[in-house]
């Protein structure tokens, strides 16, 4: 019964299909530019594009179209505007190559931006020499797949972001690779996106970006040598697994900064070797599980109003400061967590320390009050109140503590 | 003096003291390097054990022998010689024949493990300098005490107490005034605080070449300001370099009035 209803759907697409024409754009075609194929096309054609270059910009995709380049074309805008604009649904845009797209300071210029259109698909595509990359504005139900943008952004204020989600929701964001801009993924007021598999490297400022967005997922990301790090702020229910944040070595650096984050999930990530591992501010009821803090400078920085948050089995190994608090209250739980610093004993052997651990140490409680106090970390008396405060602690939270770590590293199966 | 300096030096050299203490650093790096294989890891690792135990060695070598050698020295006052070059001479030995054995015993495990081809090079050889310095800066600062007290134990006391000061106290009184003085602005207290004790010197110095420094935040921003440009690596040293010429200046003060 099911294979002649397929026959028939196969049918009916295939003759669809062929009614759709195919218009091919070359130097030596009879349509030669990007903009006059749009303009002879009809809905649902294909227009497909030689290899070349083309010189055009501000070129606008006004009707349901699949643009298609053949060895990746070269659209250049010759710094003049924007690039490519999308303002119909159903669009499809396929391996070109994009560069040289002005800069301005009152509009955000991009390569691709899709205005106010549904189901589009934006792939294969390679971006450089850049303003704004791909910049989606109120749109919905897209796919951004397979791009590559490489910028040349030296200062944040004259540098746009790779890709851009403005008031867009239910858009996929998979693998691409994004380095050398401002912000390697920005999200504002973008709800029910995924943002999966993506490389986000060496960005001026952040890696990801989050803004006023709730419900979205990112996962397997991988977020390295960023100005910043990656940000997710005021936003709800967002569920970040597996991803890596890696490098992220400065002064004002961190891995991920929490900012007023509420009822989301951290699951399966790396933070290794950032200057602070996570950075907590006003974050509640989010929940910690199965990460790896290794080396980094702090592992997690509680700047205050942190309340029910759970961390459980996460590994903290080898970092200077696992756990910075600056307040004396705790309402936090920490739980079956492994800890390289951990110096207790196990002496039933059922793989959980028979003494609780205290993550706190004092001289992170004073640097954290006093933060020229720093200078004198690794000196010997910094080790002896250390040593002192966790024998009997005196400033640091008392209820602050695990009371079951794991002896043995936590695997996990990222998979 | 260049005689006196030879002999204490060969004295040193042929004592089972100076083995072990070779064979101390021999070993430590060795380990170190065996544990983790990276050069710059080490290099942090072993800053926390120079910048303690080497003022520790210093202070206790200098007094011993300065009380060991006490008799000889006797001797050698009544013999037609300068003052000055009897305990300069005997100081610089001393000196020189520890730093000897702190250089080479880092040094041959760090080249065979390959520090010439590391970019820790750098680090490792302001960690050699700065050990050195201590060395030097300690030692003299022991012969002193030794000077000044005739009672050994006495002496060993002040001795010991002065390490203890510059090593722990230092820094606990100096944490304290940071907190207790919070609400100003303490940067600049802080480097003239920290240039005034050559161990926190040392390690600051160290600390800021290492990529730890990032962890010091705005701090750690002024001092690699300070400490970071040739200049300051400059005023450091020098600053080290004080260290070693006062004490010197004092025994040699203390040796030309001392009536023996």
């Amino acid at each position: 019964m099911k294979t002649p209803i397929i026959y028939i759907i196969l049918f009916l697409v295939s003759t669809w299909t062929s009614v759709a024409n195919t218009i091919e754009v070359c130097a030596t075609c009879k349509v030669k530019t990007v903009k006059e194929a749009i303009e002879i096309a009809s809905e649902n054609d294909t227009i497909l594009i030689k290899k070349g270059t083309y010189k055009e910009y501000n070129i606008d995709i006004n009707k349901p179209l699949t643009i298609i380049g053949e060895n990746y074309p070269v659209i250049d805008g010759e710094l003049k505007g924007e690039i490519i604009r999308i303002t119909a649904d159903n669009v499809t845009l396929d391996g070109l190559f994009i560069i040289n797209v002005g800069t301005s300071y009152t509009e955000d210029f991009s390569a691709v931006r899709v205005v106010k259109s549904k189901n589009f698909v934006i792939k294969n595509l390679v971006l450089e020499k850049l303003f704004f990359g791909i910049y989606l504005e109120k749109s919905s139900y897209g796919k951004v797949f397979h791009n590559k943008i490489i910028g040349d952004a030296k200062e944040e204020f004259n540098s746009g972001n790779g890709i851009q989600l403005w008031y867009s929701h239910h858009i996929e964001v998979d693998k691409n690779i994004i380095t050398h801009v401002r912000d390697g993924i920005y999200l504002e007021f973008a709800d029910h996106c995924s943002i999966t598999n993506n490389i986000s490297t060496d960005n001026v400022r952040y890696g990801l970006h989050f803004m006023f967005s709730n419900d979205d997922i990112y996962e397997n990301n991988d977020f390295q040598n960023n100005g910043a790090g990656v940000a997710v702020m005021f936003s709800k229910k967002i569920e970040m697994y597996n991803n890596i944040f890696q490098g992220n070595w400065g002064t004002a650096s961190y891995g991920l900064l929490l900012k007023e984050i509420n009822d989301s999930k951290i699951k399966g990530n790396l933070f290794k070797e950032n200057t602070t591992g996570i950075n907590i501010e006003g974050s509640n009821r989010v929940t910690y599980s199965f990460n790896t803090f290794e080396k980094n400078g702090w592992a997690i920085k509680s700047r205050g109003a942190c309340y029910t948050n759970i961390f459980s089995e996460n590994n903290f190994l080898y970092n200077t400061f696992d756990l910075s608090y600056n307040s004396k209250l705790n309402d936090n739980k920490f739980e079956n967590n492994h800890w390289s610093d951990y110096s207790g004993y196990d002496l039933d052997k059922d793989g959980i320390g028979d003494v609780p651990h205290k993550p706190v140490k004092l001289f992170s409680y004073v640097a954290n009050r006093t933060p020229e106090a720093i200078i004198l970390l690794r000196s010997l008396f910094i080790d002896i109140i250390d040593f002192s405060e966790k024998v009997s602690p005196v400033f640091t939270p008392n209820n602050l503590e695990d009371i079951s770590p794991k002896m043995k590293r936590i695997v996990y199966d990222r998979n | 003096m260049l005689k006196i300096l030879k002999y204490s030096f060969y004295d040193l050299i042929r004592s089972r003291w100076s083995y072990v203490y070779f064979a101390f650093y021999l070993l430590l790096g060795f380990v170190l390097l065996f544990l983790n294989n990276d050069v710059s890891k080490a290099v942090i690792t072993l800053m926390n054990v120079i910048i303690i135990l080497v003022p520790l060695m210093g202070t206790m070598f200098g007094i011993m022998y300065f009380y060991n050698s006490k008799e000889f020295t006797e001797l050698l006052l009544a013999q037609p010689l300068k003052r000055t070059s009897i305990f300069i001479g005997q100081y610089l030995g001393v000196a020189t024949s520890l730093s000897l054995s702190l250089i080479l015993g880092l040094g041959i495990p760090f080249l065979v493990y390959g520090i010439f081809k590391s970019e820790a090079i750098l680090d490792f050889s302001l960690l050699l300098v700065t050990g050195g310095f201590l060395t030097f800066i300690f030692t003299a600062i022991s012969f002193y005490i030794g000077l000044s007290n005739e009672n050994r134990i006495k002496g060993f006391g002040y001795a010991i107490l002065f390490w203890l000061f510059m090593a722990v106290i230092y820094d606990g009184l100096f944490l304290i005034s940071l907190i207790l003085f919070e609400e100003y602005p303490l940067d600049t207290f802080s480097l003239i605080a920290s240039m005034a004790n050559p161990i926190d010197l040392s390690r600051i110095l160290i600390l800021l070449k290492l990529d730890i420094s990032a962890l010091m935040g705005y701090t750690g921003a002024v001092f690699q300001k300070f400490f970071g440009t040739s200049w300051g690596l400059i005023v450091s040293l020098g600053v080290l370099f004080l260290w070693v010429l006062i004490p010197v200046l004092l025994i040699r003060r203390k040796a030309l009035k001392k009536d023996f």
